[in-house]
């Protein structure tokens, strides 16, 4: 028995390809998009009881997407504003990313920034008149705050070799209960909701959220240059492939990862300025939502360059909000269109597989007789 | 094949053993169940409305059905969509809109979509359908358990809440009832009967339930004491779980809560203590330990302020249900767990609320560190620093709900005891 399967061909199997035309590549990805669309339709049918009554309304359905995104004008400045959020969010981990220091806590980072700007707006909001100034503090104080709760896992990291993973995870917490803590002192009257502040609120020229977006364009460019073309990009980029080669050539592997950190939280920081001048003008436990974590996915699926990044946070932003409109048109739960969204995301990663793979399978007609 | 027959014909005769023995069990207890609904629902009287097909109403919500909360406001938007007979078109739910910048969103975007009226559900939305309602005057923007619509200086913003606090006092009379019965029985834990409360916030909206609860167990067992617990939250849970068995675990003869979950429900019926709920009944699962429990229906407020709109009328600027706007409601007894003469009790009561001869927060029934209260400033009229601004004592009673829709009362009576304040 045993001799015989060894001579036998498997059914599956997989060999590394070499590189795909880039063509080729977008194509893949488009198919996965299509088809994970494709089954989302199908899927909805079964499960959404308003579209399984009336099969006709399934144009409807992906309209959706379209309609949650760029119905109006202000849905579509809202649409590039989500972007935007995220967009600099991932912008804000990657050069991490790049070191290979896996800092998962970003949601933290951008939190205690968030605090640190709306707490200054919240207790000296009233007494500094002038607008700029108190933008100014308040932008000062989420990087600095930004940065220092990135650079705590970055310092026990260098030192101690610490997991920087548990650690900055945990840091998230930290900065919640940081937050809850605030509003319980800050909001005497117990309710722990931070009304919208009047002041300390970013200007709005051309759209409310037009700066907004402008800035992160704009750190979108900075950044794609100094990964690219800056010495500490390049430093970067060696510390994450091999510690011991940038050893080897020179580079104080500590200094790289702690000063990396502090960039990586600053930029945090400054992400959660824009949350709280540009778009809450408050804070609260759930301020950021979950896209410091949802930043990680943006930053992986761009493979960690700026620019696609643009892409990739577009495409998740594209998917909730359509997610959201299909929720409230067909009034189902949110949990069962964030399925939608986890499955065309499943196949957009998945088909990751067959660019670097190829998959052959055997002719199982050719040897039938000698299966049965 | 032998053995598939073998294992088919063994299963069937285990199921009808279980059935069987089921069903001599039933026979044994014989479960009375829960009585009707002490105060039911009201009919929707839609007599004198007339909608026009322009008409759309659009409601936001903090999270889906899976929170009781919402699940609350969900259901009182269907009834009266089913009352009215509005299309799917005309009424528009956006769930899971968190208390930011997306509420403002979800409002423009309402007002876009053509809706007459908005409604949020959350405390924190306010501020920012404030700010749709300024940008967006010929809309109406509804909020409930809001504080600020009447000093706002916007004709388009509404606040509206109920006089739950006299739900709760119901419910307090057969919880104060049942205490009473274990006392007798001699099953209390301690010398004194002793309930636990499970709060979200130490907010005024949380101090006057749970008073208001204390106030009715109070008005029946009036050696009764009160200990407090609060989760930080208004849903979470494994908190609200734990806050209850730490309450058991503290000598507390029954728990009731003001929080979304069935976390409390659940560690009461594990621990075998009876459980005065909240937000609608929590008798499945809890057939040993739930007692009864109030809600407020949103429904008639649903209707009203469409009636308003349909007529061309002003919305009150605070609007607050009560038992005869049909706003607050009481669950069915359970039967089998409920003291005798619970429901005699309550409905006296009821009728007492309806005559307004009843007052919950009447001086006369409360001290405050030893002494009656006969001067009390109360914040009602919000500012950043919340500063107390209005007298609310008068006629011998505090004047809950009635400078605004949402609660005010927020003094720490004798007899509750605050486990931790800091919330």
């Amino acid at each position: 028995m045993e001799n015989q399967n060894k001579k036998r061909e498997p059914l599956l199997h997989i060999t590394k390809r070499a590189v795909m035309p880039v063509w080729q590549q977008a194509l893949i990805r488009a198919g996965a998009i299509l088809s994970a669309m494709i089954l989302c339709g199908v899927l909805a049918f079964i499960l959404i009881p308003k579209l399984s009554a009336n099969p006709s309304r399934i144009g409807e359905f992906y309209s959706c997407f379209f309609k949650g995104n760029f119905k109006t004008v202000e849905i579509t400045w809202a649409f590039f504003k989500d972007v935007a959020v995220l967009l600099c969010i991932s912008l804000a981990i990657t050069p991490a990313f790049r070191m290979k220091f896996w800092n998962i806590g970003a949601e933290g980072q951008v939190l205690v920034g968030v605090l640190a700007a709306e707490g200054i707006a919240y207790l000296y909001g009233s007494r500094i008149q002038s607008n700029f100034v108190l933008l100014l503090l308040m932008l000062v104080a989420a990087i600095v705050s930004g940065a220092l709760w990135g650079v705590i896992p970055a310092v026990f990291k260098a030192k101690w070799g610490t997991n920087e993973t548990l650690f900055t995870l945990m840091m998230n917490y930290v900065a919640t209960y940081l937050v809850i803590y605030c509003l319980s002192k800050w909001i005497t009257s117990g309710s722990m909701v931070m009304p919208k502040l009047q002041v300390g609120v970013l200007p709005s020229f051309v759209n409310q959220y037009f700066s907004t977006i402008l800035l992160v364009l704009t750190l979108t460019v900075v950044l794609y240059f100094y990964l690219n073309y800056s010495k500490h990009g390049y430093e970067i980029s060696v510390v994450g492939e091999s510690e011991n080669t940038a050893k080897y050539i020179g580079i104080d592997v500590k200094k790289v990862i702690i000063r990396t950190m502090i960039l990586s939280g600053a930029l945090c920081g400054f992400a959660g300025f824009l949350i709280g001048a540009g778009v809450n003008n408050s804070v609260s436990d759930t301020s950021v939502g979950g896209r410091g974590f949802t930043a990680i996915m943006v930053s992986w699926l761009a493979k960690f360059s700026p620019l696609f990044m643009l892409l990739t946070s577009a495409l998740i932003v594209f998917l909730d909000r359509g997610a959201s409109e299909i929720a409230s048109v067909f009034d189902v739960t949110g949990a069962l269109t964030d399925i939608f969204v986890g499955l065309t995301l499943f196949f957009v990663i998945g088909c990751e597989f067959f660019i670097n793979y190829r998959l052959h399978i055997r002719n199982i007609f050719k040897k039938e007789e000698k299966a049965a | 094949m032998f053995k598939k027959v073998v294992s088919l014909v063994l299963a069937l005769t285990l199921c009808l053993g279980v059935a069987a023995l089921t069903a001599c069990d039933n026979g044994k207890n014989e479960k009375l169940g829960q009585s009707a609904d002490l105060i039911p629902e009201i009919a929707l009287d839609t007599t004198g409305i007339t909608v026009p097909s322009t008409f759309k109403i659009g409601f936001i919500f903090l999270h889906d059905e899976n929170s009781t909360y919402d699940l609350n406001f969900i259901n009182g938007a269907k009834r009266v969509q089913a009352a009215l007979g509005l299309t799917d078109d005309q009424v528009v739910l956006k769930k899971n809109i968190p208390e930011g910048n997306e509420c403002y969103e979800a409002a423009v975007d309402l007002a876009n979509a053509g809706c007459c009226i908005v409604f949020a559900d959350s405390f924190g939305h306010e501020s920012y359908l404030a700010q749709a309602a300024e940008e967006y005057p010929n809309v109406q923007f509804c909020h409930a358990t809001g504080t600020t619509a009447h000093t706002a200086g916007l004709s388009n913003l509404h606040n509206a809440f109920a006089s739950i606090y006299e739900g709760r006092y119901l419910a307090g009379i057969a919880a104060g009832l049942k205490l009473n019965e274990l006392k007798e029985a001699g099953k209390l834990k301690g010398s004194t009967p002793l309930m636990g409360y499970v709060g979200a916030f130490t907010y005024a909206e949380v101090i006057s339930g749970y008073t208001s609860f204390y106030l009715g167990a109070k008005s029946v067992c009036p050696d009764v004491q009160m200990k407090v617990q609060f989760t930080g939250s208004w849903y979470d849970e494994t908190e609200e779980k734990n806050a209850a068995e730490a309450l058991i675990a503290a000598g507390c003869d029954l728990i009731s809560q003001h929080a979304d979950s069935m976390g409390a429900p659940t560690a009461c019926s594990d621990a075998g203590i009876p459980n005065v709920s909240y937000n609608g009944s929590t008798y499945e699962g809890n057939e040993e330990s739930y007692i009864i429990a109030s809600r407020i229906d949103w429904a008639p407020y649903f209707l009203y302020i469409t009636k308003q709109v349909c007529a061309g009328a002003e919305i009150d600027t605070d609007w607050t249900g009560s038992i005869a706007t049909g706003s607050v409601l009481l669950t069915g007894l359970n039967l089998d767990v409920a003291a005798k003469g619970t429901k005699e009790a309550i409905e006296t009561a009821i009728a007492q609320f309806k005559a307004g001869t009843l007052d919950v927060f009447k001086t006369s029934e409360f001290t405050v560190k030893g002494a009656a209260l006969t001067t009390y400033m109360a914040d009602v009229n919000t500012d950043p620093a919340y500063t107390p601004d209005t007298q609310v004592i008068s006629d011998g009673a505090f004047q809950e709900s009635s400078f605004r829709s949402a609660p005010y009362f927020d003094v720490q009576i004798d007899g509750i005891e605050l486990l931790n304040a800091k919330y």
